[in-house]
């Protein structure tokens, strides 16, 4: 069973990966975009964006998603991160999960754009990477972690 | 200018722990080199031919004396004793050991400096006139603006891992001094036709591989929109610029592709959602911005008494005389002059400003400008408020430091990147041709004949000095191991923006200077009357410059 950082924990994963196969995947399987898509029952429902896939159609369905995950080939394609914080924008509230080639040292910007989970390709030193989400305490701009701008907030 | 409280001082001092930590790990083989490439780069680090460059942010150009003095001291312990002036208005150390780097951030800091985003494919240091404040010819302002700017941008994190880098510019005056046409967003203070004041948003400009001027995307916006609607911009950009070639990954390739009234539709889209959300300015903090920047503590002078004393002096003084006409300019207050410090003396890297000479400008400043000092795009620096009854003790000082080479625009004014001789990316080396050229060129009296000149040299495409935007522009090129230039003439980074047309095949260095002259001497024979470089050369094309120059010998 692989294993993830989620609201700061070390935990096990629970979904199962994508089948790209499987024409209906089960409850508890994490789908493609064009595998939700083609879901009659969105209950309850995990979906992987790739790079290139926005957002946009999962907008009408976002309350029955459990898990939105948005992988990341490369770790320099940051086109992940406005799909994230595009999802929380527009109302999303459940799991929202980085997987793939990020590294640590984005782990700080990834939580500012609505990410609470974090499936590292390499999940070697997940407690090393646990240090890397604490960089940062205070920020200039509005992001999900903090929607109000340093300006508003001074002091 | 801008002060930091306790929370800027923070971040800043958070991400010099965090940089010192990816350093270690680094070092320590933790991190790969593809990984710790955009995580020096976003703290302006790069691996260059001899040695690490580090690039410091000097937001929008403006430092203060302690600061000047940090980086002297910073350059004699950390590196060769000089630094260079970047045309992004940065300052660039061409020797620190990469193990020293967190220590140099971290004495940076003190001085309420950093490295943040001086490269890599993020927003970099936002940059404006180098007047402003200051220009007889300012609408508004723009500083607050930039600073309300730079404080956004940094360390974003939705937009620390774009297509490609991306620039921004403000201008608030009526003469263009910031090259916003040539920015991925240039920002101009405009009024509407109640006379209030907004911003004018271009987009998609920029210069490297492919130029192009950037397009108007809104007339006139409210201030209060500023960062949503660049939140807007940057969210589509970073989205759909393209990835997968980085030579047309920047957003000028993107709103060519689209069409500027499509890319248009899309940010407004994005805008809906973002528009009157909590990063909408507050007049408070417009109004707390703008504290940073007011008026120093000027005093009323007697602008006729003081002209006429300098009338005397230079009467005494020649060459005084006609270091006031070509390095100072209007003040928007009587008596007070902007004086530019010239960091083209032939024999010298353009840009170059030694450990010594930082620290006399910082006393300088301290003395004749309440103690700002400005770097400017074309690789000089500014005293800005200098009273016009101190302007010979101030020449005194200059003339024996080397600083007062009278050239501030003419031919000689050469902006030029460091090149080949330094610069891993570079096709050829720019350095010598310069040095080439202001030898040539010695004789004072032509150039000051041929009237204000801008010539600007790049050691590869990436153009970082600029050359397409010279009236004159040369580019290394490589061809088959040697190292060529090409020329291009028409250039021009004004509100009239034009993009220089190639003459011709390049030439071999040593004969640059001799084309340089041919170019120049045509340009001497056709213009009529008082008509400026470029004037003749939008009058009667580039055919006669380029018979001139691939002429045999005579």
């Amino acid at each position: 069973m692989r294993r993830l950082i989620k609201h700061g924990n070390i935990i096990d994963d629970t979904w199962q990966p994508i089948d790209p196969d499987c024409s209906v995947p089960e409850h508890g399987q994490i789908c493609s975009l064009e595998q939700w898509q083609d879901l009659a029952d969105k209950e309850g429902s995990a979906v992987q964006l790739e790079p290139g896939q926005e957002p946009t159609p999962l907008f009408d369905a976002l309350e029955k998603i459990d898990l939105l995950v948005i992988n990341f080939p490369v770790f320099t394609d940051g086109r992940g991160f406005s799909y994230a914080r595009d999802a929380r924008e527009h109302g999303y509230q459940g799991e929202l999960r980085a997987s793939g080639h990020f590294i640590r040292d984005q782990l700080t910007y990834l939580q500012r754009c609505g990410f609470d989970a974090f499936q590292m390709a390499d999940d070697s030193d997940l407690n090393a990477a646990l240090t890397s989400l604490r960089d940062f305490t205070e920020h200039y701009q509005a992001a999900i972690d903090q929607p109000l701008p340093l300006f508003r907030r001074r002091s | 200018m801008y002060v930091y409280d306790q929370h800027d001082q923070k971040i800043i001092d958070e991400r010099v722990a965090q940089f010192r930590d990816q350093t270690t790990r680094f070092l320590a083989g933790e991190i790969t080199d593809g990984e710790f490439l955009p995580l020096r780069l976003q703290n302006g680090l790069y691996l260059q031919r001899l040695a690490p460059m580090l690039r410091i942010a000097v937001p929008y150009g403006l430092m203060n004396s302690s600061q000047l003095r940090k980086l002297a001291d910073i350059s004699r312990t950390y590196d060769k004793g000089y630094v260079h002036i970047s045309t992004r208005q940065n300052v660039q150390l061409n020797w620190p050991l990469l193990e020293e780097v967190p220590d140099i951030l971290a004495e940076l800091s003190t001085v309420q400096m950093h490295a943040i985003q001086t490269s890599g494919n993020c927003i970099r240091n936002t940059t404006t006139d180098q007047f402003a404040g200051v220009a007889s010819d300012e609408l508004e302002d723009p500083r607050p603006y930039c600073e309300i700017i730079r404080q956004w941008s940094t360390l974003h994190p939705e937009f620390a891992f774009l297509p490609r880098k991306f620039k921004i510019a403000v201008c608030g005056s009526t003469q263009d001094r910031a090259a916003i046409h040539y920015h991925d967003i240039g920002i101009e203070l405009v009024a509407d036709d109640h006379g209030e004041i907004g911003l004018k948003i271009l987009v998609g400009g920029g210069l490297g591989r492919t130029p192009a001027i950037g397009s108007v995307i809104c007339e006139w916006l409210d201030k209060k929109h500023l960062l949503t609607y660049l939140e807007a911009v940057l969210r589509v950009y970073n989205q759909h610029g393209r990835r997968d070639n980085k030579y047309k990954a920047r957003i000028k390739i993107l709103v060519k592709a689209m069409g500027i009234d499509a890319f248009r539709e899309a940010v407004e889209q994005q805008w809906t959602a973002l528009k009157d959300g909590p990063s909408t300015l507050t007049e408070e903090e417009i109004i707390r911005a703008r504290s940073f920047f007011r008026d120093p503590s000027y005093l009323a002078l007697d602008n006729t008494l003081a002209m006429s004393e300098l009338e005397q002096d230079c009467t005494r003084d020649p060459i005084f005389a006609n270091w006031i006409k070509r390095n100072t300019q209007d003040h928007r207050l009587p008596g007070y002059r902007i004086v530019t410090l010239s960091l083209k003396a032939t024999g010298f890297a353009p840009g170059d400003i030694t450990a010594e000479q930082l620290e006399l400008l910082a006393d300088l400043s301290d003395l004749y400008s309440f103690g700002e000092i400005r770097s400017t795009h074309q690789q000089n620096m500014v005293l800005g408020d200098v009273q016009v009854s101190a302007l010979y003790a101030l020449w005194q000082r200059l003339q024996v430091a080397g600083l007062a080479t009278p050239n501030i625009g003419y031919l000689t004014d050469i902006i030029c990147c460091p090149g080949g001789d330094y610069c891993s990316l570079a096709n050829a080396k720019s350095l010598p041709i310069a040095e080439a050229i202001q030898t040539r060129f010695d004789d004072l009296d032509y150039i000051y004949d041929l009237g204000p000149l801008e010539l600007n040299i790049s050691g590869c495409m990436n153009a970082c000095g600029h050359h397409h935007v010279g009236q004159i522009g040369i580019l290394g090129v490589d061809k088959k191991g040697q190292e060529f230039y090409q020329i291009c003439l028409g250039g021009n980074q004004a509100k009239d923006a034009s993009i220089g047309k190639i003459l011709g095949p390049s030439f071999k260095q040593k004969d640059v200077p001799e084309v340089i002259d041919r170019i120049l001497s045509t340009y001497v024979t056709l213009r009529q009357e008082d008509e400026s470089f470029l004037d003749t050369y939008r009058r009667v094309g580039i055919h006669p410059f380029k018979e001139r120059a691939y002429a045999q010998a005579d």
